[in-house]
């Protein structure tokens, strides 16, 4: 979230999209209706189903699924055409001015470079065009054809309300009343904040839905201010600190990026990731890459990491390609992986294709399940009849399964959406001979360290000089962890300001990122974690509630990264000249008698510059502004465009009908038999989405007899008017299959899904819920990513489990 | 005269009366009155954040044991925490379920393996497990592990065995972890937030 939980409160206008705050995040959800009750804010749902954010909505609009961006590309066009944008923020605020090259263009469904072999683009041509200055020409008058917002404006002109109605299905009236409710927060004293969740990740094209939905709130003025921002609704209680901590294959801690193996030179790696300013002034933080790059391998290799060997650049692993899940698991169904370790993590349940990851999974010599329960992965090879129809005696995988502690048992810290790191604390025992994970990462990397001493192997520096500096080493504690991430100083640090003043001695704790150094004089494992242990103690366990100013910022409750800042990019919470957009709605503003910064949230800004230095609010980035043009930072392409999912309905993309390779995304990668085994809508006609209920979370719960109890048993969801062409009742079985398998299950036949009118076809939806598998206490029933596509978003590679095909029948 | 409320119905049901028990010293109003001390009155609150989704929920958990060195302690209550800033006191299905997770019946409690086609689960030791796992994952990290790209680049990565990671643990649990799994070279690494 750009902005957290109780902040909802200070919208004006609320969209769920992508989501269902009310079901599955319901105590932050009450931030809604609070918003509502206090604030007279207006709840907006766009959903396939009406569901239970929707029964709060005061407005509700239907939406085939996969097409929000054609539906965000029509808010942005009415946006722009009936001049409902916040214009002195744009103007101000974001990169609509900045040039970019004249060769750059779109036609028939392609940007410019791309190549159809390797269903890749060339990006060169996304780029700005550069002055003499070395800075980006601009053109503050907007009217050279190639500036960004005359680009953007033609870009988006295409979708018009009834092209909108036309692929989406949202009756036009709908959508225009949608559209209508959110331009009204265009104005200084009006807010929108934007709720999403997996509803727009699980997508082939997720993150430029996403990218749409930003654009939308720039262009409204809604980005840095209370009740606004883009908020995505992550879906585990540390999802959040797993991502910031870099757990994913091409990440190093605090969103540092692992090197590529064509990066060999270690100052080549570093220059391009602490990119120089591209407009006069601007701060572009992340300059400082340096710092917090060496002071992570100082936290890892300690004394071997040195300025000799480049803070032992060559013990990090080097990318030739992204190793996300989906390569991972094709790999292992090629046969070419040996090994895989499943820690608190059920991949047969959470990846789509189930059939293909039992497969994969039986080709692996080892497998270690870490993990509290009995989860489905750790006896994919037992024979649960049709639930996993598979031969024990023809699986050859060892597999070890190590008992974990759950969160009753252990201290440390979890991150919420808000990005709030909030300290826990341990309660009771873990039941028999079970450990927390540290203790077992310990376990594991300890004898290995042993083995590769006695014995030596392949590069073992890296393990041998691992720093391990742990009071009970088989034992790392939470306290000596979070200290270490936040990280600490070698030398005596002195006073920027004043360098005859030592701030932290040689030793302490660091207080804030901005202490770290390139020179191998500071530590830390997560910089922008830095702040949240200092020498004042614990900053995570706090637990003051108060509220001074009464918009929800508790900046004494636990920390929130970064810099105990609440609202990212707050400095665009005031105008230009350093005044708040909207008196009522204070935040951060300009000090003139203090010359800084000051205000109810910490500033996103570096603190004593100006208003009249003209340094803009979005310093992370090299412009220091926000960008409506994604350059060659996406991958299919530097503004959104709608392409239908790999499973679509109706089996053309309405804005293409006459390019057959730009029906779905161009750039997405589809691995060899992938293709072959997506599904037609002559054979599966019906648009399948795949949710979660209130009752349950993900495959856990079905483990815990309360919720096994309120909801005991799987069933899918249909509309009445299918479920009348079909001859269903509600409560008969029925079987729904798609190209790669099938699941039996309950038929709920509701009014919630209505059929939508596409392109002049009818599309019904069918809604499955996830929760069940075949081990738990509720009733058994089959994993629903038997159904699912193998396929990911273009950036990402999060898998499309929101939009494929599916035939119903009764069973 | 002490009976408890379970011993004054039978000896009620005996036959003696009211009011020759009155007439004993004994007030049966008292006895009904009296009821079972408040439970949560003897427990430890500990402070933590609900494990499932992200709001992050506060919760208080009760426990029995005192502290003590050789007292269990067990989880007998969890509730919402009122001085929580998002859910203030409120829990959801699932938050409001949490005890039943933490005392579930399929909740793992020894170190078990499965060997090669069999059929079953067999319990082991936490020595015998690390020492297996540790010597399957050297014998496959020396025999493919890629020092060298073909251009020669030194890569260091090791490409055969992969780690998905927990992001329902903590921030602890993540960063030991990653810092484990990055020293081995080891670049089939991902947590939920891939999905």
């Amino acid at each position: 979230m750009t902005n957290h939980w109780t902040d909802i409160k200070n919208a004006d206008v609320i969209l769920i999209m992508g989501g269902n705050a009310a079901e599955a995040h319901p105590c932050g959800f009450k931030w809604v209706t609070e918003a509502k009750a206090k604030n007279k804010a207006r709840l907006v749902v766009v959903d396939p189903r009406f569901t239970r954010s929707a029964a709060l909505a005061d407005l509700y609009a239907p939406i085939r699924t996969g097409t929000d961006i054609a539906f965000l590309g029509g808010v942005i066009n009415y946006l722009i055409t009936n001049d409902k944008v916040h214009m002195d923020y744009i103007k101000s605020y974001t990169d609509m001015s900045f040039l970019v090259k004249e060769e750059f263009a779109f036609a028939d469904g392609f940007f410019t470079g791309y190549d159809a072999d390797k269903r890749k683009y060339d990006k060169a041509s996304w780029e700005y065009q550069m002055g003499a200055d070395g800075y980006v020409r601009t053109d503050p008058s907007l009217q050279d054809p190639h500036c960004v917002w005359n680009l953007m404006k033609a870009h988006f002109s295409r979708y018009t309300p009834d092209v909108v109605e036309q692929i989406c299905g949202t009756p036009k009236a709908k959508f225009l009343q949608v559209a209508e409710l959110l331009a009204s927060t265009h104005t200084p004293d009006r807010v929108m904040t934007i709720l999403y969740a997996l509803g727009w990740t699980q997508h082939s094209v997720g993150s430029q839905i996403i990218r749409t939905a930003a654009m939308m709130q720039l262009l409204l003025g809604n980005i840095g201010r209370a009740g606004g921002g883009v908020n995505a609704l992550r879906g585990h209680s540390n999802i959040q600190g797993l991502t910031d901590l870099g757990l994913l294959s091409n990440l190093l801690p605090g969103y540092m990026t692992l090197p590529g193996e064509k990066e060999t030179d270690y100052d080549q790696y570093i220059a391009k990731r602490a990119p120089k300013p591209m407009r006069p002034g601007q701060m572009s933080y992340w300059q400082n890459y340096g710092k917090f790059h060496v002071s992570l391998m100082k936290a890892w290799y300690g004394a071997a990491a040195t300025k000799d060997n480049n803070w032992a650049f060559d013990y990090l692993p080097k990318l030739d390609k992204t190793y996300d899940v989906l390569q991972v698991f094709e790999l292992m169904h090629q046969g070419k992986m040996n090994g895989y370790v499943a820690q608190g993590f059920n991949p047969l349940n959470s990846f789509p294709n189930k059939a293909k990851v039992g497969a994969a999974l039986s080709k692996l010599k080892f497998l270690v399940i870490i993990d509290p329960l009995a989860t489905e992965t750790s006896e994919f090879w037992q024979n649960y009849g049709e639930f996993n129809d598979v031969d024990p005696a023809r699986i050859q995988t060892t597999v070890f399964r190590l008992p974990s502690t759950c969160f009753a048992e252990e201290d440390g810290a979890i991150i919420n959406s808000g990005r709030w790191l909030q300290w826990h604390w341990k309660g009771a025992e873990p039941p028999g001979e079970a450990k927390g994970d540290p203790e077992i990462m310990a376990g594991i990397f300890l004898r290995l360290r042993e083995m590769y001493k006695k014995d030596g192997g392949a590069f073992p520096d890296p393990i041998l000089n691992l720093t391990w500096p742990y009071k009970v080493p088989h034992e790392p504690s939470s306290e000596e962890l979070a200290k270490e991430y936040n990280g600490k100083t070698f030398a005596d640090q002195l006073d920027p300001k004043d360098p005859t003043k030592v701030i932290r001695k040689a030793g302490e704790l660091l207080d804030s990122f901005a202490q770290l150094k390139d020179d191998g004089s500071t530590a830390s494992g997560c910089w922008i974690f830095t702040g949240a242990w200092t020498e004042k103690g614990n900053m995570m366990a706090r637990r003051d509630n108060a509220d001074p100013y009464q918009n929800g910022q508790t900046l004494g409750w636990a920390f929130a990264w970064p810099a105990n800042r609440r609202i990212l990019y707050n400095r665009a919470a005031a105008d230009p000249s350093g005044k708040p957009w909207d008196p009522k709605r204070k935040q951060v503003w300009w000090d003139g008698t203090q010359g800084k910064w000051v205000g109810s949230d910490v500033p996103d800004f570096k603190v004593d510059s100006a208003p009249e230095d003209g340094m803009s609010p979005f310093i992370m980035n090299p412009e220091g502004v926000a960008r409506f043009f994604a350059r060659g930072m996406m991958n299919e392409g530097p503004f959104p465009e709608h392409y239908e999912p790999f499973e679509t309905p109706i089996g053309v993309n309405p804005m293409h009908p006459n390019n057959p390779k730009a029906t779905s995304n161009p750039a997405a990668r589809v691995f060899k038999g992938d293709m072959e085994a997506f599904g037609k809508a002559k054979e599966f006609p019906y648009a399948a989405t795949t949710y979660r209920l209130t009752e349950h979370f993900h495959y856990w719960t079905k483990h815990v007899e309360s919720n096994a109890i309120i909801q005991p048993e799987q069933f899918v969801e249909i509309g009445e008017a299918l479920a009348a062409e079909k001859g269903i009742k509600a409560g008969d079985k029925v079987k729904v299959s798609s190209n790669r398998g099938y699941i039996k299950a309950v038929a709920v036949v509701t009014k919630r899904i209505q059929p939508l009118k596409v392109d002049g076809k009818t599309v019904h939806h069918v809604g499955i819920p996830l929760h069940w598998g075949f081990k738990g206490v509720a009733k058994n029933g089959f994993i629903t990513n038997t159904l699912t596509p193998f396929v990911g978003d273009g950036n990402t590679q999060t898998p499309e489990f929101k939009s494929f095909l599916v035939n119903v029948e009764k069973a | 005269m002490q009976l408890s409320r379970r011993q004054f119905f039978k000896v009620a049901a005996g036959g003696l009366t009211g009011s020759s028990l009155v007439a004993m010293g004994f007030s049966p109003t008292a006895a009904l009155a009296e009821v079972r001390t408040f439970k949560l009155s003897r427990t430890t609150e500990t402070r933590n954040t609900c494990p499932y989704c992200s709001v992050g929920c506060g919760i208080i958990m009760y426990s029995l044991g005192d502290g003590a060195k050789n007292a269990h302690a067990e989880i007998i209550h969890i509730e919402g925490d009122p001085d929580h800033p998002v859910n203030r006191g409120t829990l959801c299905p699932k938050g409001a379920g949490l005890l039943d997770f933490v005392h579930s019946k399929n909740r793992l409690k020894y170190p078990e393996v499965r060997e090669p086609g069999s059929k079953e689960w067999k319990r082991i030791s936490w020595d015998e497990a690390y020492g297996r796992i540790a010597k399957l994952i050297k014998e496959d990290r020396d025999a493919n592990f890629i020092a060298k790209n073909a251009d020669g680049v030194t890569v260091n990565r090791w490409l055969t065995t992969g780690f998905l990671a927990a992001s329902a643990s903590s921030n602890e649990s993540g960063y030991i972890t990653h810092k484990v799994v990055r020293s081995l070279g080891m670049l089939a690494f991902d947590n939920q937030a891939r999905v």
